[in-house]
């Protein structure tokens, strides 16, 4: 069974129903839910470890330059910590004599044509894969690359969350200060009460001791107000009649949000960060996604698409975890990608044992609903977003909009039709703004509320 | 004139006082809705002490629990590739070119397939032959459960590797000949594997056994061009075409001849050609004739006799009755006057009868028959069969490798083949199937279906096609030629082998484009023909030069001399939907009704009226309009038949019956599949035409048939047809004439919006699209209705519910009887008369409407009324107009009133009396998992309570849109296409957008034999029909 993370508590009916009573308002029901608790984990403001660590060294070379030529030349092929394509590079300095670099790194197939024995050695380590040479480089861009890769592994630092810390203690503040005041006010107000009974109380002792007679309230003979209320059949009937109504309202909106899976937010066999590709890497959507131009699904990406990318990359940086989730985590979930396609990190090649990965699946539409992806992101130029929402902030994937043929139709109304430069349109836009006498047509102008455009 | 005629759908409504059509034209439904059977007991439901009150409130409370308790939605995974192929895109449909090669099938294809998953068959517009409603079906037949799946040897499965070492054993040590017995594979590859193997092992004859044989035709071909081939015809050319006893638009000589025939036939410059059908039995070449004279099997011999008479010398001596003489006469002179136009077609199933059809179209100097470049399709050796079955009774055969036939089922002296196969120490058989062959053999290579295999195919001497797997073996299987490469002990993949075969003998095509497009002009390779040449018996070696050199008198007089037996004359004839059996497991064939009987799920024997009366036999309907008949023993030479059913067969010839083969099969086959009788015992000599005795048996068999429903409900105008020469002559509003109401005493046609109900609106802008089906052009072959149900999901409902008009199809292809021209034609027959006998007969058929009746074909579907009926009674609005002309049909709204269906004046609205998918009542394709991959991912599995109907291919045009769209363009005319009018190969049925000025359906909206279905009723319908024209013009 689906565990739908803001579906409506009977707590929260009451709440509502509360809330209905003193503003007659139409939209409570509305699924807004604000996703504060998860705002908070998102914001990232963890600070590379490097830049406090690097410092220029005695050796000579500028490790800030150094970084910068290491992530746009070297980057792709060789890591610091741990193998890729290329070995782990760093302490390469010490390791290995510094001209002999220098001669490598500007040409190294020269080098093991020469014969040198260490480049050969090398070379076939790395299944032959040719280096491409750097005669670009000087030698003071290779002494500064040297310089980066021979400073020391840093210490995970504790983190520095001051933004959160910061946000956190401003957030508190607020709240804090709020609740102080509201609670000086209930102390006072109790007082008040407390200092108006005992006044009350001295006075009427004060009154016996003076002998003055108070006047004693008459109970008067009549009716208990319940039982008039019973008698008064138009109160009755209007009090029924308000029943009814907020009855049947509570019961409509409870009955809408069946099947309505807003915010279901599945765990997945691989914790996959959309936070971290489509956010902090801004890898575009479609690139992962690529049959949401052509077809109708968007196409869960297959894992040779991952592979892509993960090939060189088998674990995060240091500046990708957050408080919630450590790099060890993340590592430990890239292997799980790993062992899903069969990748060998060790000797970095395929085994051919795969085990396709069972995600689950977010958003599901009946059956009986055509949707076509391409249609909206490529003829449309619809962003993702529009529909699943902040995706770029997401840790874990959560559906976003309703899904409800309510929600699509609103969409269709409010939304035009992009037609320009688009030889389709042509006629039948030129047709149509003429006839409705508009400038822009909006899908439903078009035809797209037709039940038979999506039902069929 | 069109509106003189009289239309009919079954005898039943000829006569006079039929309180079943009476009470069928009043009725909403067929059937009441069956209260008392869901009540149940009503005894022990008097006795419940549950009042309908508690009842309601139990229903109610559990109803609310249960829809409570099943707010959660189930947890769906979604699976990724691991490693995506980088053809297939999820949801993007891919589509190869390929051929169907079933024995008995022949047919270039395209196969769209989803990822990865082949879900329908189109027709390759560049192929030779087109496809019928047996090919389209054929994609079913690769998702069939009961499919064998893996190799057996002696009943146990075992890896090919063992099963390889075994046979191979066995072979190398066999004692006698090695026989491969095969269906025509027609395929150049496979000769020459089976030459390879032939030289490997030494003494191995291949002999080839068609299960409906054309031997006659191939043998009289191969005396006289010395080719073991049929002749290739392009009907298209033809002016003049008389058939003798020829079904050629059904499955004469391979069929696929009925695309080129529609282009003759839809009346070009005043122009079609003329069809004469002399037949016995009413076929679907029949019911398109412009002329059909109902004869006997033995006159049919005669009649060709005399044709030839007439054709070659002016003249000829028969006895032939009189009308059928002069038929002849007629023929023949209008045959002359066409010239190389004419041709002359039979199917009698006798040597010399087919020698003498060469012999005339050489004397015609036909252009229509083409002998240079004849068709292969048909190989099999009749006399080789029974050399083969004498051999292995007389122990000579040591292994028998049987491979697509099975005999043990399809032979006519089965029992002898089974006894001989006693003797045979190796018997091996390659089969989809654990059918009757199988059952009996030691060894069973499960073999794949045409959608997985390698192959080619050679159509005719210099036309070939490739085949291509377009799915990954589902099973454990390995192809024929595969297996053989393997024995020969050659390592090579077939697939490496026919590409190695064929690379240089194409003549300037790739293979890569070969196989992009699935046909190739070429040469055979190396001689390795699909058929062996012999030298020419005759002179005559250089084709169609040497007519009349051929003595034709030899067979003019055993033709003209053949005599009628003692009692009936049996015609065996394969079904439209079940052709030689082969795909008898097929549950979309099996409910495919027939064209001209309308029945489904069953074969039975034809008989014309008068001889059922004679013999006391009846067709009855019950009151729910369901058909039911006598049962009949049948006996052909010692062989009996029993428990046959009869069919009066309105148009049957008197004194023939005919029956269907292809049915009856056990072994391999679904239960509820195992329907009909098997004919093939009958098939004596592996002649078509065969002398019976019949007796009547006691019990009346229930058909699944459909003649009466929906009838026309009193209502005309439905179908229109002329003649050529009003059609040439006369205004359009004599032979198709507007309807017209009065207003204010003034006569307005009914589309004028003044007379209009209703407003209109304004369909100028965007796509308007309508269907245009042209009764000239359609035969009646029921592809179309076949690649609907592949399209839109359409369930099988079985033959039980079929019976109570509970059939599930979008589009129905009605058949209308008429009888001959009114008068005219009657006073003519009654001047033909001699003699006493033949009058008293006559003139009793003169009586009878019915005896020769004339056919209309017309395509019923939904007809997207602009003013629909439907639209405006359904109280929930689930069927409404869309913008683009579809009437929709939203299945999620509707609840299942049927008032829709109610007042639907087409009668075009199908409800879901049941869940068909996933049901265990209803065990068809939508029951196991393997099935279903057939379904369409884009249509909506409706379920039950639901009315559904045609959608116009509504998820086809919205995918032709939205390609523009995305490729930023305008839509080109042809793109727009529905399932139906793609599958047409006759260009019956058009689909298109109207609003485009110079689209073909633009052009046709306006044509002069443009009419709606009903005009009158003023539903403003989508799809219009273009009026039949027959031409009548006698030479």
């Amino acid at each position: 069974m689906k565990k739908v993370k803001y579906r409506h508590s009977a707590a929260r009916l009451v709440l509502l129903s509360v809330s209905f009573i003193f503003s007659i308002n139409a939209h409570v029901i509305a699924q807004d839910s604000p996703l504060s608790e998860n705002e908070a984990d998102v914001q990232e403001t963890v600070q590379g470890p490097e830049e406090s660590n690097v410092e220029a060294e005695a050796s000579g070379g500028d490790a800030a330059a150094g970084k910068e030529l290491f992530n746009t030349l070297c980057a792709a092929c060789h890591k610091l910590d741990g193998n890729s394509i290329g070995p782990a590079l760093r302490g390469v300095g010490e390791r290995r004599d510094s001209e002999w670099l220098h001669e490598w790194i500007k040409n190294s197939q020269a080098l093991i044509a020469s014969g040198d024995e260490q480049a050969v050695a090398i070379f076939n380590e790395y299944n032959q894969v040719a280096m491409p040479p750097f005669p670009q480089l000087s030698d003071t861009d290779i002494d500064n690359i040297l310089a980066y890769t021979n400073a020391p592994k840093a210490v995970p630092q504790e983190k520095q969350v001051v933004g959160g810390d910061a946000a956190a203690t401003g957030g508190g503040g607020s709240g804090v200060s709020t609740d102080v005041i509201l609670g000086i006010l209930a102390l006072v107000l109790l007082m008040l009460l407390v200092i108006l009974f005992l006044v009350n109380k001295t006075l009427r002792r004060f009154a016996a001791a003076s002998g003055v007679e108070l006047p004693v309230r008459e109970k008067r003979a009549g009716k208990p107000i319940w039982k008039s209320f019973v008698e008064n059949q138009f109160l009755v009937i209007l009090t029924s009649v308000i029943l009814v109504l907020v009855g049947s309202y509570f019961a409509y909106g409870y009955l809408m949000q069946v099947g309505v899976d807003q915010g279901y937010q599945p765990i997945q066999p691989i914790h996959f960060s959309h936070r971290i590709h489509a956010g902090d890497n801004q890898i575009e959507c479609k690139f992962c996604h690529s049959s949401s131009r052509v077809s109708k699904t968007s196409g869960i990406p297959s894992l040779n698409v991952c592979m892509n990318c993960h090939k060189s990359i088998s674990e995060v940086a240091e500046s990708t975890a957050t408080e919630e989730y450590s790099k060890e985590f993340y590592d430990g979930e890239i292997a799980k990608l790993y062992d899903a396609v069969g990748w060998d990190v060790q000797n970095q090649a395929y085994t051919g044992e795969t085990e396709p990965v069972k995600w689950v699946r977010i958003h599901n539409l009946p059956d009986f609903a055509y949707f076509n992806h391409s249609q909206h992101v490529e003829v449309g130029g619809i962003a993702c977003q529009t529909c699943h929402g902040p995706v770029q902030e997401m840790e874990i994937m959560y559906q976003n909009a309703p899904l409800t043929m309510g929600w699509c139709i609103n969409c269709h109304r409010e939304t035009n039709v992009r037609t320009a430069g688009n030889e389709y349109y042509e006629k039948v836009h030129e047709e149509l703004t003429k006839k409705y006498g508009v400038e822009e047509l909006t899908v439903a102008e078009m035809g797209g509320i037709e039940c038979m455009k999506c039902h069929y | 004139m069109s509106s003189n005629k009289k239309y009919w759908k079954s005898v039943e409504e000829l006569k006079p006082n039929s309180s079943i059509v009476e009470t069928h034209s009043h009725k909403e439904f067929v059937e009441e809705i069956p209260t008392d059977e869901f009540l149940g007991d009503k005894a022990s439901l008097e006795a419940s002490t549950t009042s309908r009150r508690d009842f309601l409130k139990y229903v109610g409370f559990s109803t609310a629990a249960a829809s409570l308790a099943a707010c959660e939605g189930p947890v769906m995974k979604s699976i990724p590739y691991v490693v995506q192929p980088e053809r297939i895109v999820p949801g993007v449909a891919n589509y190869y070119a390929t051929t169907m090669a079933d024995g008995f099938d022949f047919s270039s294809v395209l196969v769209k397939t989803r990822e990865g998953r082949p879900i329908k068959i189109e027709h390759n517009t560049m192929g030779t032959t087109g496809a019928n409603a047996r090919v389209h079906a054929s994609v079913l037949s690769l998702y069939d459960n009961k499919r064998l799946q893996r190799p057996l040897a002696n009943g146990e499965v075992v890896s090919w590797e063992q099963f390889d070492r075994e046979i191979k054993e066995k072979l190398n040590a066999v004692d006698g000949q090695i026989v491969l017995l095969t269906q025509t594979f027609a395929s150049p590859s496979t000769s020459k594997i089976i030459n390879e193997f032939s030289q490997r092992y030494g003494n191995v004859r291949h002999v080839v056994y068609d299960t409906v044989s054309e031997d006659a035709a191939l043998e009289a071909f191969q005396a006289r061009y010395g080719k073991r081939a049929l002749p290739s015809y392009d009907f298209s050319k033809a002016e003049t075409i008389v058939s003798i006893g020829a079904d050629f638009l059904g499955d004469w000589a391979g069929g696929g001849y009925d695309a080129a025939y529609a282009k003759g036939r839809i009346p070009q410059e005043g122009k079609m050609s003329r069809h004469i059908q002399f037949e016995s039995r009413f076929t679907l070449s029949g019911a398109n004739a412009d002329k059909r004279i109902p004869l006997t099997l033995s006159q049919q011999k005669a009649a060709l006799a005399a044709l030839h008479g007439y054709v070659t010398g002016g003249s000829s001596s028969n006895n032939l009755p009189e009308n059928i003489s002069q038929a002849l006469q007629s023929a023949a002179k209008q045959l002359r006057s066409s010239g190389s136009g004419a041709v002359v077609v039979s199917g009698i199933p006798d040597v010399d009868a087919q020698s003498l059809v060469l012999s005339i179209n050489e004397a015609l100097g036909s252009q229509v028959m083409d002998t240079a470049n004849p068709r292969m399709l048909r190989q099999g050796n009749v006399a080789q069969v029974k050399q083969l079955v004498a051999d292995m009774n007389a122990g000579q055969v040591g292994a028998l490798l049987i491979a697509g036939v099975n005999p043990a089922y399809s032979l006519p002296f089965a029992n002898e083949f089974v006894e001989g196969l006693k003797n045979v120490d190796l018997k091996v058989a390659f089969s989809m199937k654990k059918d009757e062959t199988a059952m009996l053999s030691d060894y069973v290579a499960a073999t794949p279906h045409y959608l997985e295999s390698w192959g080619d195919v050679q159509f005719t001497a210099n036309k070939f096609g490739l085949m291509q797997p377009t799915i990954r073996p589902l099973f454990d299987t390995s192809q024929f030629q595969d297996v053989l490469l393997r024995w020969s002990d050659n390592n090579t993949s077939y697939s490496d082998y026919l590409k190695q075969l064929w690379e240089g003998s194409m003549g300037s095509t790739p293979w890569t484009d070969a196989l992009h497009d699935g046909v190739f002009e070429g040469t055979a390779p190396g001689g390795n023909s699909a058929v062996t040449e012999t030298a020419a018996a005759g002179a005559a070696g250089e084709g169609a030069v040497g007519a009349g050199s051929f003595d034709d008198s030899s067979a003019v007089r055993n033709l003209s001399s053949a005599a009628a037996g003692e009692g009936l004359e049996l015609e065996l004839y394969t079904s439209v939907a079940m052709g030689s059996g082969n795909m008898a497991n097929n549950p979309w064939l099996q409910e495919l009704p027939d064209p001209i009987t309308r029945a489904s799920w069953d074969n039975y024997l034809m008989v014309s009226r008068i001889d059922a009366e004679e013999m006391g036999l009846e067709n009855e309907h019950v009151s729910n309009g369901a058909l039911n008949g006598s049962y009949v023993n049948l006996k052909v030479g010692d062989t009996v038949l029993e428990r046959v059913p009869v069919f009066i067969q309105p148009g049957q010839a008197r004194g023939v019956v005919s029956l269907a083969l292809g049915y009856g099969k056990k072994e391999g086959v679904q239960r509820e599949m195992q329907v009909g009788v098997n004919a093939y015992p009958l098939y004596k000599d592996f002649s078509s035409f065969q002398n019976v005795t019949i007796e009547k048996a006691g019990g009346m068999h229930e058909f699944a048939c459909l003649q009466l429903h929906t009838t026309l409900m009193g209502r005309e105008d439905i179908v229109k047809e002329t003649t050529l020469e009003i059609f040439n002559t006369k205004d359009v509003h004599v032979w198709n004439h507007m309807p017209q109401v009065s207003l204010n005493h003034v006569e307005t046609p009914v589309t004028s919006p003044d007379v209009d109900l209703w407003d209109g609106f304004d369909r100028s802008v965007g796509h308007h699209f309508k269907m245009s089906i042209d009764l000239n052009a359609c035969t009646g072959c029921g592809a179309c209705v076949i690649a609907c149900h592949a399209e839109n999901n359409v369930p099988v409902v079985g033959k039980e519910e079929v019976r109570k008009y509970r059939d599930m199809h979008w589009l129905r292809i009605d058949r209308y009887y008429s009888s001959e021209d009114t008068f005219h034609e009657d006073i003519e027959k009654k001047d033909n008369m001699s003699g006493l006998g033949d009058s008293l007969g006559q003139f009793k058929e003169l009586e009878v409407a019915s005896d020769n009746p004339q056919v209309v074909f017309q395509p019923m579907l939904c007809q997207h009324c602009n003013h629909a009926p439907c639209e405006t009674v359904c109280p929930v609005a689930a069927t409404m107009h869309g913008r683009q002309g579809q009437n929709q049909m939203v299945y999620n709204r509707c609840v299942g009133t049927r008032y829709c269906a109610n007042n639907c004046p087409y009668k075009v609205r199908r409800f879901n009396w049941f869940l068909y998918a996933k049901n265990e009542e209803f065990d068809y394709h939508m029951n196991n998992d393997l099935g279903r991959m057939v379904l369409n991912p884009d249509v909506t599995v409706r379920s039950r309570g639901v009315m559904e109907k045609c959608s116009f291919c509504i998820q086809r045009t919205q995918k032709t849109i939205l390609d523009a769209k995305r490729e930023g363009r305008a839509i080109e005319d042809g793109e727009f296409q529905t399932a139906c009018s793609a599958a047409c190969d006759k260009g019956a049925i058009v689909f298109g957008d109207v609003n485009d000025e110079n689209s073909r359906i633009a052009a046709l909206s306006e044509d002069d034999r443009m009419y709606h279905a009903l005009e009158y009723v003023g539903t403003k319908p989508n799809v219009m029909y273009q009026t039949k024209v027959r031409n009548t013009t006698e030479a």
